[in-house]
């Protein structure tokens, strides 16, 4: 009996995926067809793969039209061998992808025999001190984008004294050209559950939220699967694999705010209110949700977890560069002839990614810009592209590793246009609870607007840096504060798209 | 399509009810009240106040703060258009230009009969294989003019 492997995943069903299965069903009846998550090969999706002795055979992009060739292996075109070995794939380090498209995402047995539920076991083991040493030592940072050692805010919260604590993993993914988080939860969803119990037992928290946002609708199937089948298996609930130790988990959904990424915002959201801003301090670490201890991590964090407690924290610390320890799950997007995820060790140069993984561009023009680190992210010219990806090499550029997206432009692309549009999304996001931004952002667009017209072009330009400031400075958060930095990246490095004669600003 | 159902006041209260309590109950309540009646009806916020112990005004400010929740009704059939940057990339300006000159309405509105809202929706993970859009819930990539078309039915609609 043949087993054919084809994503669930948003990135396939949205070209066809489902279609591609039905059809198989149909042709091949006695087929067992496993809907898995994404592999990451985003062009080639819908991605079909056959079993064979010799390993998974990858055909793809595949229509309806392809499957009886993909069926008696005639479609050649679309077959690109033995799937493991697309050097795509076998040029990465998956520690937090590693099953990502491989298991089916709802069988905890195929977690189990891939390695799942040993980071757990031995937390079960562990005191919660030597679980928030071992995240320590690993060198985990907040992958959501702040970079804050991870450890320090798991000790944090363990050292608070409350009657109740929380944790909440932030899958409020908003930042354009990242999708790593809706992967992981649509392919690998028992992954960040397990990720979230040891951050239970390490902080003493007993109950946790995922917030995921609304246009993840596949994800919010997956995972709110994921949890029934948790319950059931005694992996959460009163009893965590019968250790008498406690921890329940909630799937909240967000309601299409970009803003809510933002932790205070996220917490002031899954308490049902607006979602605005909060000052800092406190730090939600030690008042949070409810005002209690709360934990809050990232979806890519939490799932760097299960690797660290399984492998020890120096297996983990051992990848990566400098002060950014570990792999980062890398997501390659926009006008991009490969694109799809990429996990590898800090270090790797956005050349890498970009060409040897992404292949330039999907138009084939010359390349222009990419932006790094979703729309509060830097636009980068090509001649930083040999960068190594790592936290201090991108501050030291004006830039930011962010949640990893990378987004990639040719040259028809005018970034006076993605100035004007970081203005607008920063309008139309702002919580509105301070004024640089709720202001800032507004008066932004209108100096954009006026740029663009020509109207008293230099005059205008010394205007908005005058206003980058104010926002950099007096925003109460980063919608505000990193609004200027994809503004100053144009100015700085694609200066000619704004100045009709001079260069730089 | 879209689900356009009005709701009785005891069908609101059956959906606000199980809420109360919860963490974060009422963004849940005002979830649960959109997926059956399409949008919140004014009439569902007297009774989300007084089930949450909230003013009028403060339930009204949770619903106008999300882009999710609607005070009125959509068209039957409604279109979200990714305008984000890795669909920017790769032309989701102009599909979204064309979209609206086709169906002769602004970002946001809905066409005269009713049958078709088109608005903006920042990302939908789908930023590897834009342009992307969302139709009645359901997730399209790569999406060019004459696939909008075909979704769309502006053929069948002018014949």
């Amino acid at each position: 009996m043949t087993r054919i492997y084809i994503p669930l995943d948003s990135s396939a069903v949205a070209l066809g995926a489902d279609d591609v299965a039905a059809e198989v069903a149909r042709l091949k009846p006695d087929a067992t067809i496993v809907r898995t998550g994404s592999r990451g090969m985003a062009w080639l999706e819908p991605l079909v793969e056959i079993e064979t002795p010799e390993g998974r055979v990858a055909y793809g992009p595949v229509t309806p039209a392809d499957v009886p060739g993909v069926l008696d292996g005639s479609a050649t075109a679309l077959c690109h061998g033995i799937t493991d070995d697309v050097p795509f794939l076998k040029h990465q380090e998956r520690l937090t992808f590693v099953r990502c498209g491989i298991v089916d995402p709802l069988s905890l047995a195929d977690y189990e025999a891939t390695g799942g539920l040993k980071g757990l076991k031995n937390a079960l083991a562990m005191a919660p001190e030597a679980i928030t040493d071992a995240i320590m030592e690993s060198g985990l940072r907040g992958r959501g984008g702040a970079a804050f050692p991870a450890g320090i805010k798991w000790r944090t919260v363990m050292q608070a004294v409350a009657d109740r604590k929380y944790i909440v993993c932030n899958a409020d993914e908003g930042d354009s050209g990242t999708f790593a988080d809706r992967m992981i939860m649509e392919g690998d969803p028992f992954h960040l559950i397990e990720g979230m119990v040891i951050a239970g037992l390490a902080t003493g928290a007993t109950k946790g939220f995922v917030y995921l946002r609304s246009e993840y609708p596949v994800a919010q199937r997956v995972f709110a699967g994921a949890l029934k089948v948790a319950y059931e298996a005694g992996l959460l609930g009163a009893d965590v694999l019968g250790s008498g130790k406690a921890f329940d988990l909630d799937l909240f959904m967000g309601a299409g705010a970009y803003i809510c990424g933002e932790e205070t915002s996220l917490l002031e959201s899954l308490e049902g209110k607006r979602g605005q801003v909060r000052a800092k301090p406190p730090l939600p670490a030690l008042e949070g949700l409810d005002g209690k201890p709360t934990l809050v991590n990232n979806v890519l964090s939490l799932c760097a977890v299960p690797t660290i407690l399984a492998e020890g924290a120096a297996f983990y610390r051992d990848y990566g560069m400098g002060r950014s320890t570990g792999t980062k799950p890398f997501q390659l997007a926009g006008n991009i002839a490969r694109g799809g995820l990429v996990e590898k060790a800090f270090g790797v140069t956005l050349r890498e990614l970009v060409m040897d993984f992404g292949g330039g561009t999907r138009s084939g023009r010359p390349i222009k810009a990419a932006q790094v680190g979703g729309p509060l992210g830097a636009y980068l010219p090509e001649h930083l592209f040999d960068t190594p990806m790592d936290y201090e090499s991108f501050t030291a550029i004006g830039a930011g590793v962010g949640h990893g997206g990378i987004v990639l432009f040719d040259d028809t692309a005018d970034m006076a246009a993605q100035v004007k549009y970081a203005f607008d999304f920063c309008a139309h996001e702002s919580c509105g609870k301070c004024t640089p931004c709720r202001i800032g952002a507004v008066r932004g667009a209108e100096v954009m607007d006026r740029i663009i017209a020509d109207e008293r072009r230099h005059e205008n330009i010394e205007l908005l840096t005058d206003l980058l400031e104010v926002m950099e400075d007096g925003s109460l958060c980063a919608m505000g504060g990193m609004t200027p930095v994809p503004v100053r990246s144009v100015l700085r490095h694609f200066a000619d798209d704004l100045h009709d004669v001079k260069k730089g600003a | 399509m879209a689900v356009q159902k009005p709701l009785t006041p005891a069908a609101m209260d059956a959906l606000i009810a199980p809420n109360v309590g919860m963490t974060g109950g009422l963004m849940r309540a005002l979830h649960a009240l959109q997926a059956q009646a399409g949008h919140i009806d004014g009439a569902a916020i007297p009774r989300l106040a007084a089930a949450f112990n909230l003013t009028k005004a403060e339930v009204k400010g949770v619903v106008s703060f999300y882009d999710d929740f609607r005070d009125a009704p959509t068209g039957r059939h409604v279109i979200r258009i990714c305008q984000a940057e890795a669909c920017q990339a790769v032309g989701a300006r102009a599909l979204t230009n064309h979209a609206l000159d086709r169906l002769n309405i602004a970002l946001g509105g809905t066409t005269p009969d009713g049958r078709i809202t088109v608005e903006a929706v920042y990302c939908l993970g789908l930023c590897a294989t834009g342009p992307a859009l969302m139709a009645d819930g359901q997730l399209k990539g790569r999406m060019d003019a004459a696939g909008f078309d075909r979704l769309a039915g502006v053929q069948e609609a002018e014949a």
